[in-house]
């Protein structure tokens, strides 16, 4: 989704299409946003001269510590609290001057105790916004099964349910679903994920960034975990004590730049090895690997391999899948690669895992180099713990972060 | 504003303040045996009440027993009892209506003992017996202080309600404010009806001022202290 | 008196119009004193819920009436409204305003608030959020309530009878006068099944209300 995602369009929030895959998006401005509770000018401020820009289709995650104003910002874009100061744009357009129950029914918003009503079904649910919107019945139903689809839900199964009878990543499922009913342009979500088991947890981040690449949504995202933040992130904005900004930048800039040492303090020492997961396998060109078809003549994928072809051969089945390591050094060319001899395959690395994951996955293996195989299973090359090593010291900033948020002083754009 | 007059009136007349049919002598009959009524039913329904709270068993017994209190209307139980002395040969205008005075005391007062022992945290028992108390300890020490503001609010729903039982006893013959509303109303005469009415309303309403105030005296001092915390700062307020 | 048993069932077979015009009038009284509490009840306590600073006020002066005893409050009715059905009514309606009130206050501020957050994010106006939200998450104790309410004013309604109503506080009244103990007896009885009759009635009408509050969750 890097790299595409800021170029979702901008239509008009009134144009309600049915379609989940419409990929409506908002821009989103904040200008100068104060906000203080208490009539006291000598109270703190929750939020202080706060500006951001949040391009149309991008997910912007607020994160810092408690206390830092990053809900309460939240809550002042779909007017839930008014700000005391400054002004919140969408789309260009002030959200003072608008009926804040007009407004609020064209935002989509998660959050983390869900708040599904307890005594509607789960289709009840679902079609809160549609039903205020006065669509008609039939067209209701429609969305409805077709969001519980998207979210991963079998409508059959969960349309007549009450909430208290779905478990708690169901449930948050359903605020998703309850939350893109109208297909809003923009969403809130305020930790939605932070009530369930971590299991779950990565479970719904994976998804939800799947959906997102489907609908392509402007999403505002809270939370106090910077590893969700660097996940989910397009854009993420570091607010500290006080409410004020610390940094705003893509993951991958706020990882290999910290602006200060506060935000350097709250993205962790182990910053380098956060920067390894926004990058993937997939993304680095793989050392080549000489092949060798299991019954075919050593010599035949000798030939293959060149001049430099190295002792060791990685056989693969007719299918072109890895069996395993052949050692053959002495061996004559007429001699068949025979399956049998073959050593177990190394590790295999898919495209998709994270340059993290892979390291961890070869220093697990004792170094051996891994196998990066495409998604039917055919090795394309190696990958080695030294390469993962120079690519961070290579890419200060992988490409993708955006054209609306240029690189830092001095960082090089790596192919992404 | 005829019969405010009226009534400001009676209870001016010096010989309503002396007497058998006095306002101190009736107001003293009333308060009596109101108080010997409430005695009598928290001796039998306290100890029950705090034995079913401490061990757990017995719970369907109370509930059931609240439950008649409550369908069972006190007018009611005073005319079902005025046969049963007539055959026993009992002056029936002053037991049925203290039986049934009893009788309706007992259920609130059973409840709240009940309850008030249940909602003591499970924690600080199972923290206590941890630390070595015996059952009697965990009882008296624990469990009995943490109750009294749930059992005196049983002790003041049934002082209230004895007191408006026993207006009602008048109606048996019996004494007590009620008999200003009775005789009041027998002879036509509004402003002694008004007045007594009156008089019964504030005895109930001091009851309950007065059994509130108690209650918070008895009520142990940590359970009193806390005050609500205040929104940190920088926390969104209600929407 | 002596002697004579305390139910004579030949009485009771021979005047079912008297027993069962009694039981009717005390029906009459009780539903619509019950109707008449939550009329006001409702309002009063949406008000209480929404300006905090009218909560205590409005509970105090419920409380008071509650408090005072229900012979008291009917006879003060007297000098303003007479003997008739409108002092029973006014009366009985008054002491359901305590309990009415309180369980539907209750009732509103045990909607969570989350539920609350997500109904105005999504943009109900605060109307539809009390209408289509707090007010049906808080039937069951708002009808827990009225449960109680009922079965109180079954019992006050007998205390009626004082005052020239009751139903069938009335068919006692006249057992005790008469020293007939059948007609105190039939009348009190009759009174405890309505009292229970109309409790579990409404505990049914709870259950088939609210659907959604007998599922149990499914776990995580």
């Amino acid at each position: 989704m890097r790299g595409n995602t800021l170029r979702g369009t901008a239509l008009s929030p009134t144009d309600a299409g049915t379609s989940p895959r419409s990929r409506r998006a908002a821009t989103v401005a904040l200008e100068h946003v104060s906000k203080r509770f208490g009539d006291h000018v000598e109270d703190q401020p929750a939020v202080d001269d706060l500006d951001l820009f949040i391009p149309a289709g991008a997910t912007c995650v607020l994160v810092g510590p408690s206390g830092c104003g990053k809900t309460t910002t939240l809550r002042m874009v779909n007017r839930l609290i008014e700000p005391s100061g400054g002004r919140i744009l969408i789309d260009g357009e002030p959200i003072a001057g608008r009926d804040p129950t007009e407004l609020r029914r064209g935002i989509g918003y998660v959050i983390q105790q869900v708040g599904l009503f307890p005594h509607q079904t789960i289709a009840e649910n679902v079609e809160v916004v549609p039903r205020l919107l006065g669509w008609p019945a039939a067209r209701r139903r429609e969305r409805v099964e077709e969001l519980l689809r998207l979210v991963g839900l079998d409508p059959a199964r969960h349309l007549r349910r009450y909430p208290a009878e779905l478990s708690g990543g169901e449930r948050q499922r359903v605020g998703v679903a309850r939350a893109l009913a109208a297909d809003p342009p923009l969403l809130l979500m305020d930790e939605p994920f932070g009530a369930v088991d971590p299991i779950v947890r990565a479970r719904l981040q994976e998804e939800l960034l799947r959906l997102q690449r489907e609908l392509g949504k402007t999403i505002l995202f809270v939370t106090h975990d910077i590893d969700e933040a660097i996940l989910m992130g397009d854009l993420v904005a570091v607010m500290r004590q006080g409410g004020t900004l610390a940094q705003f930048a893509p993951p991958a800039e706020l990882l290999a730049h910290p602006a200060s040492d506060f935000v350097a303090r709250f993205v962790g020492a182990d910053r380098a090895l956060k920067r390894l997961t926004l990058r993937r396998v997939g993304e680095l060109a793989p050392a080549p690997v000489t092949i060798a078809v299991a019954g075919e003549p050593l010599g035949a994928a000798r030939a293959r391999g060149g001049p430099g072809a190295p002792g060791h051969l990685l056989l693969v089945d007719h299918e072109g899948r890895a069996l395993g390591w052949v050692d053959a050094r002495g061996l004559p060319d007429d001699r068949p690669a025979d399956p049998t001899t073959a050593r177990p395959p190394a590790p295999l690395l898919e495209a998709e895992t994270t340059l993290r994951d892979a390291l961890s996955i070869l220093l697990d293996a004792a170094g051996s180099p891994g196998i990066v195989v495409d998604d039917t299973g055919r090795p394309t090359g190696l990958l080695t713990v030294e390469a993962i090593t120079a690519a961070l010291q290579d890419g200060n900033g992988p490409g993708g972060t955006g054209e609306d948020a240029p690189p830092p002083a001095g960082s090089r754009p790596t192919g992404g | 504003m005829d019969l405010l007059a009226q009534v400001l009136a009676w209870f001016a007349n010096p010989g309503h303040w002396q007497g058998a049919d006095g306002i101190p002598t009736r107001m003293l009959e009333h308060v009596e045996a109101s108080g010997l009524s409430v005695a009598v039913a928290a001796a039998l329904a306290l100890p029950l009440g705090l034995a079913v709270g401490h061990t757990g068993r017995g719970a369907f017994l109370v509930g059931s027993i609240a439950n008649l209190g409550r369908a069972l209307p006190s007018f009611a139980l005073l005319l079902m009892l005025i046969p049963i002395a007539v055959n026993l040969r009992l002056d029936f205008s002053t037991w049925p209506i203290l039986g049934a005075m009893v009788l309706l005391a007992i259920p609130p007062m059973l409840t709240n003992a009940y309850a008030g022992m249940r909602a003591v945290d499970r924690d600080l028992v199972e923290a206590a017996r941890g630390m070595g108390m015996s059952g009697l300890q965990v009882l008296v020490r624990l469990e009995l202080p943490l109750a009294v503001p749930v059992l005196m609010t049983g002790i003041r729903l049934a002082a209230v309600q004895v007191v408006a039982t026993y207006t009602l006893g008048a109606v048996a013959g019996g004494g007590g404010l009620g008999r200003y509303i009775y005789d009041g109303f027998a002879t036509q005469d509004t402003a002694r009806m008004v007045a007594g009415a009156t008089l019964v309303a504030l005895l109930a309403i001091a009851t309950d001022v007065a059994l509130g105030g108690l209650a918070r005296l008895a009520a142990p001092r940590g359970l009193t202290v806390g005050r609500p915390r205040a929104l940190p700062a920088g926390e969104p307020g209600t929407v | 008196m002596p002697g004579e048993p305390l139910i004579r069932w030949s009485w009771v077979a021979d005047h079912p119009a008297e027993i069962g015009g009694a039981l009717g009038q005390h029906l009459l009284l009780t539903v619509l004193a019950v109707l008449g509490g939550l009329a006001i009840s409702l309002p009063l306590a949406v008000v209480a819920h929404r300006y905090r600073r009218t909560e205590a006020p409005i509970t105090w002066v419920a409380g008071v009436i509650y408090t005072i005893p229900s012979l008291a409050l009917f006879v003060l009715l007297i000098p303003v409204t007479g003997l008739s059905i409108l002092t029973s009514e006014i009366g009985l309606v008054g002491y359901t305003l305590l309990i009415l009130v309180r369980n539907t206050l209750a009732g509103l501020d045990g909607v969570p608030p989350d539920v609350l957050e997500a109904a105005d994010a999504m943009g109900l106006t605060r109307f539809q959020r009390l209408v289509r939200v707090e007010l049906p998450i808080a039937v069951p104790v708002i009808v827990a309530g009225i449960r109680i309410a009922t079965v109180t004013t079954v019992g006050l309604v007998t205390v009626t009878a004082l005052i020239g109503q009751g139903g069938l506080g009335q068919l006692m009244l006249t057992g005790f006068i008469n020293l007939f103990p059948t007609e105190i007896y039939v009348g009190a009885l009759l009174s405890v099944v309505l009292a229970v009759a109309a409790d579990a009635g409404l505990l049914l009408l709870q259950r088939a209300l609210t659907p959604w509050a007998r599922v149990h969750g499914a776990g995580a």
